[in-house]
């Protein structure tokens, strides 16, 4: 282990990491990021992001990733791509795995959740997946549905209309949560069907997906299902290290009143969509991002 | 050294003998841009011991649906032309490591 003491660890290389890490970095803070070895976030498995001030036509999800990473490091920050394993906040300097830090920043973001039913594991990557844009183009001419209500599940099944002769949106509750230009989008494409009140109950297939069962009974001849149910805050590495909500968020509890960003533990920041759970959009993980690195700059300080 | 790309016209003969270890991708994987500096990692420290090779399946979608890949990133591992192992997803490199250690090295 080194002796050596970074002003701050960020743990995450989404939008909320790499942002901070760019302004950390600009006030001269030296910065280590952890960004695990499947870095960039949710925005690596997404096409067009079309919501990301500054880009007039949009950007697509990895090259908005890519290049934040390239400014992150053009400003100093030294990235690994290493997952954070065990951190001990007891006592000062903070340590993250074999890291030593006077301030973290929380910014791990959110897991895919899978739907977890039966069938389900063993057809993953023989028709069953994670994400559209990658495997959409396996799936020409062929029968599709897409598990999910949310802006998300809108973005796959709308891709998947390039490719697919036939999309079925299948989602538990009777309205999607999505946003409404994408529900719009969506309800005017003649390829995409929906399902409301409906769930997956068990998923068939040996070499591949051949079929799928909902809870009602009913089945379905499908080639392809794609999940896009949300993400669970990516958590598991701090419960019983900091202070958590009954969801596994991190809970922004302003240990030193006036930093809005700073958890249960002193010295301790969190950013973006693993404390967030209303807006979980790139831009505001960015704007969490760069509150945290903004509040360890003047906690240092102080200090 | 960046990994060889194989195409329709040699990846039979690539893959016949010996240890190779092919990358399905795509331009348009997030994931797939991220494993792609990995392979190209691991084709220079496995120089000698197999082969690591990438296939663009937009290129080739031929031989992606001869070997039922549906998903991508996809790294399949060949022995002697035989499949012995495959990763689904990206794995990070300790991940394609592991798969290499089921050819024995």
């Amino acid at each position: 282990m080194s002796d050596q003491v970074y002003d701050v660890i960020i743990i995450g290389s989404g939008p909320a990491g790499l942002t901070a890490g760019i302004y950390t970095s600009r006030a001269n803070l030296k910065t280590l990021l952890l960004a695990g070895e499947k870095w960039g976030g949710q925005l690596m498995l997404t096409t067009l992001v079309e919501n990301f001030p500054g880009f007039v036509d949009g950007i697509q999800g990895p090259d908005l990733m890519m290049n934040m990473r390239a400014q992150a490091e053009k400003m100093g920050v030294e990235i690994k791509e290493e997952e954070a394993v065990g951190v001990d906040f007891s006592k000062k300097p903070l340590k993250v795995g074999p890291y030593l830090a006077r301030a973290v920043i929380i910014a791990t973001g959110a897991e895919f959740k899978w739907l977890g039913v039966a069938g389900e594991e063993k057809l993953i990557g023989k028709g069953v997946s994670a994400c559209a844009t990658c495997d959409a183009a396996f799936f020409r001419n062929k029968k599709v549905v897409v598990v999910g209500g949310g802006d998300a599940a809108m973005e796959e099944a709308l891709f998947l209309t390039k490719f697919a002769s036939e999309v079925t949106i299948v989602h538990r509750r009777d309205e999607f949560r999505a946003s409404k230009i994408m529900q719009d989008r969506v309800k005017s494409n003649e390829k995409i069907k929906i399902k409301f009140n409906t769930q997956i109950a068990e998923l068939f297939g040996e070499q591949k997906l051949e079929k799928v069962k909902f809870t009602s009974g009913e089945e379905m001849a499908i080639d392809g299902l794609f999940v896009a149910i949300g993400h669970a805050p990516a958590t598991d590495l701090f419960k019983e290290v900091i202070e958590l909500d009954e969801k596994g968020f991190v809970l922004r509890k302003q240990q030193v009143k006036k930093y809005k960003m700073m958890t249960s533990i002193e010295g301790v920041f969190t950013a973006g969509d693993v404390h967030d759970h209303n807006y979980k959009q790139a831009i505001t993980a960015a704007g969490y991002g760069c509150e945290a690195a903004l509040e360890v700059e003047k906690w240092l300080e102080e200090k | 050294m960046a990994a060889v790309h194989l195409t329709r016209n040699d990846f039979d003969e690539k893959t016949k003998t010996g240890v190779v270890m092919v990358d399905f991708w795509a331009t348009w994987c997030g994931p797939c841009r991220m494993a792609g500096p990995v392979i190209d990692e691991l084709s220079t420290e496995y120089s000698g011991k197999a082969l690591v090779a990438k296939l663009d399946v937009d290129a080739e979608p031929e031989i992606a649906g001869k070997y039922g890949v549906m998903s991508i990133p996809t790294v399949i591992l060949f022995k002697d032309g035989t499949e012995i192992g495959r990763q689904v997803g990206f794995s990070g490199k300790a991940g394609y490591v592991q798969l290499l250690s089921k050819a024995g090295i």
